[in-house]
């Protein structure tokens, strides 16, 4: 009897062992992989400026992107400003269009229209979110460019045509986020301010959506983290040339596209190389910075108590 | 005969095939504590969201017969359903302040009737906090959220963003249940106070309370008005065998 009962909690044991044997190694599996990452493309990304000596003011402040100019004429530049100023003009454009349109959606779901919002409408959003981006891109050079060049003007390759796809490829993100938020919300809310003799748009308009602002920053950091981030599609359709662009018509680059467009023609360890990886290092920067302002700027900027 | 404030005949009500509020007649004087009791799912509830038309928020409900505000019919298809839920104004069951400050809460009612000027609002939002005898704890964080506030002070800045739009009628559907008696004392003495200047309907699961604070009870059962009457009436000797049995505890 004893031995069996030592048994039955022997292979208890082991079963538990095991079990927490997989998990720790697949947790080990992903945080490995995060700190090789970081560490790979930093000491890539920081070779331009320990090995290659170039000042880190002059790589972030420089718009001259020069990685082939022969020493007679001065040497190699790499100042990737006009790339950084391209991300982010191109970024928070798509963000400026995109956010009032996701309040309207997330408002139209959850207060307006519920049946019908959650029934087609949401469905309808969330496919935006798996659609691939190429394909994005690829609507983008075939419809929006030429229009673009035909109605409105310039090459069609554009700062517009950039953010304008961008806006909704991050479309979803921004809806969801926004839809539990206010979802989350107490019923009360609504009706507390309906028996004050509001009306629906008051409630929605006053009480609602500032209710709901921690999911809606939430939502439009995270589409701000896409829309940076997204290489492919904007790379399709924004003309790539490495100039600062002086209107929305005017074609320009950004870092993921940069990135893209030269890593297949450069060497390992040339400086030209090492500055498209510190371009990554840039992004990864940012990226962490979004995760940062979204853990912890949102929740303090939240309803103080 | 004066006039009642509010008076509700032959109401029927129906949640699409639920007959929720079968034929009742009630009269509603004004400056009187009116509290409504009965067991749960009774239609106490339901009768009161009749009252300042809230269930019109829900889809699949059919009113019949009349409701009577000063002598008008609420339920007129020319009714201005905004213009009647500022006058009969509804604190809930939990306390339900916005996620604002404590300002913007007893201001938003004002506000969004058209009042903008910051010396009125001000003006307002004191005297609806001294109103409802808040405004000793809270003047020296107007400023702050009024999430972090007790559950009674709550449910008080709840009455007091209600008497801001100034109501006629306040509709009170279980307003002490999510507080502790010491709290729950505090909104009572309340309701006494605000009874001079406005009518109060009080739906309650306390019978106690419902003897200590109102003028008339009304007994609801599965939809009927069973009893209603002046409430020593009701509490010492109930017309009907089961409105006794409810309130010694019987059953309910």
């Amino acid at each position: 009897m004893k031995n069996s009962f030592v048994y039955k909690y022997l292979s208890l044991r082991n079963s538990e062992s095991l079990g927490r044997f997989l998990t720790t190694m697949a947790a080990l599996i992903a945080i490995v992989s995060t700190i090789t990452i970081v560490v790979f493309i930093s000491l890539k990304g920081l070779s331009t400026f320990t090995t290659n000596g170039v000042s880190l003011k002059e790589f972030l402040f420089s718009t001259n992107w020069l990685p082939d100019r022969p020493l007679a004429e001065g040497g190699p530049q790499v100042g990737v400003l006009a790339f950084i100023i391209g991300s982010l003009v191109v970024s928070m454009l798509a963000v400026l269009v995109s956010a009032p349109l996701s309040i309207a959606c997330a408002v139209f779901i959850v207060e307006i229209a519920p049946y019908w919002g959650q029934r087609f409408l949401q469905p309808a959003i969330e496919l935006l979110a798996g659609i691939p981006s190429v394909v994005y891109g690829y609507i983008g050079l075939s419809v929006l460019v030429p229009f673009i060049r035909d109605n409105i003007g310039g090459l069609g390759f554009s700062v517009l045509a950039g953010f304008l796809v961008l806006s909704v490829m991050i479309l979803p993100t921004i809806v969801s986020m926004l839809i539990d938020s206010l979802k989350s919300l107490p019923r009360d809310y609504k009706e507390a301010s309906l028996a004050l003799g509001s009306t629906r748009w008051q409630a929605i308009r006053l009480v609602l959506i500032p209710a709901a602002r921690s999911g809606l920053v939430t939502g439009i950091v995270l589409g701000l983290a896409r829309a940076f981030g997204e290489a492919l599609a904007v790379q399709m359709v924004i003309g790539n040339t490495r100039v600062m662009p002086t209107s929305i018509l005017d074609p320009v680059i950004t870092l993921t596209s940069a990135i893209t467009m030269d890593m297949g023609n450069t060497p390992m360890g040339s400086l030209w190389n090492n500055a498209l990886w510190s371009m990554g290092l840039l992004l990864l920067i940012m990226s962490f910075i979004f995760i940062l302002i979204v853990r912890y700027g949102v929740r303090r900027g939240g309803i103080s108590r | 005969m004066t006039q009642s404030k509010i008076s509700v005949k032959n109401l029927n009500m129906y949640y699409g095939d639920f007959h929720a509020l079968k034929n009742v007649n009630l009269e509603v004087e004004a400056n009187q504590v009116t509290a409504l009791i009965g067991p749960s799912g009774c239609g106490k509830s339901t009768f009161l969201r009749v009252l300042n038309r809230m269930n019109d928020l829900i889809e699949g409900v059919k009113v019949e017969g009349s409701v009577l505000l000063d002598g008008c019919d609420i339920y007129r298809p020319e009714e201005d359903v905004v213009n009647l839920r500022k006058r009969i104004g509804m604190v809930f069951q939990r306390p339900n302040p916005f996620p604002m400050s404590v300002y913007d809460n007893i201001a938003y009612g004002p506000r969004i009737h058209g009042i903008k000027d910051k010396r009125k609002l001000d003006e307002i939002v004191e005297k609806s906090l001294r109103a409802a005898v808040i405004w000793d704890e809270v003047q020296d964080r107007l400023y702050k959220s009024a999430i972090g506030l007790s559950g009674g002070q709550q449910q008080r800045i709840c009455i007091a963003r209600l008497l801001a739009v100034e109501p006629e009628v306040l509709l009170m559907d279980e307003p002490t249940s999510a507080l502790d008696p010491l709290a729950t004392m505090k909104i009572e003495e309340l309701i006494q106070a605000l009874k001079k200047e406005y009518t109060i309907i009080i739906v309650t699961h306390n019978m106690q309370q419902a003897a200590r604070v109102s003028d008339v009870t009304a007994f609801f059962l599965t939809g009927d008005l069973l009893e209603y009457g002046k409430t020593d009436t009701i509490f010492t000797k109930p017309t009907d065998k089961r409105t006794e049995d409810y309130i010694t505890g019987r059953f309910g």
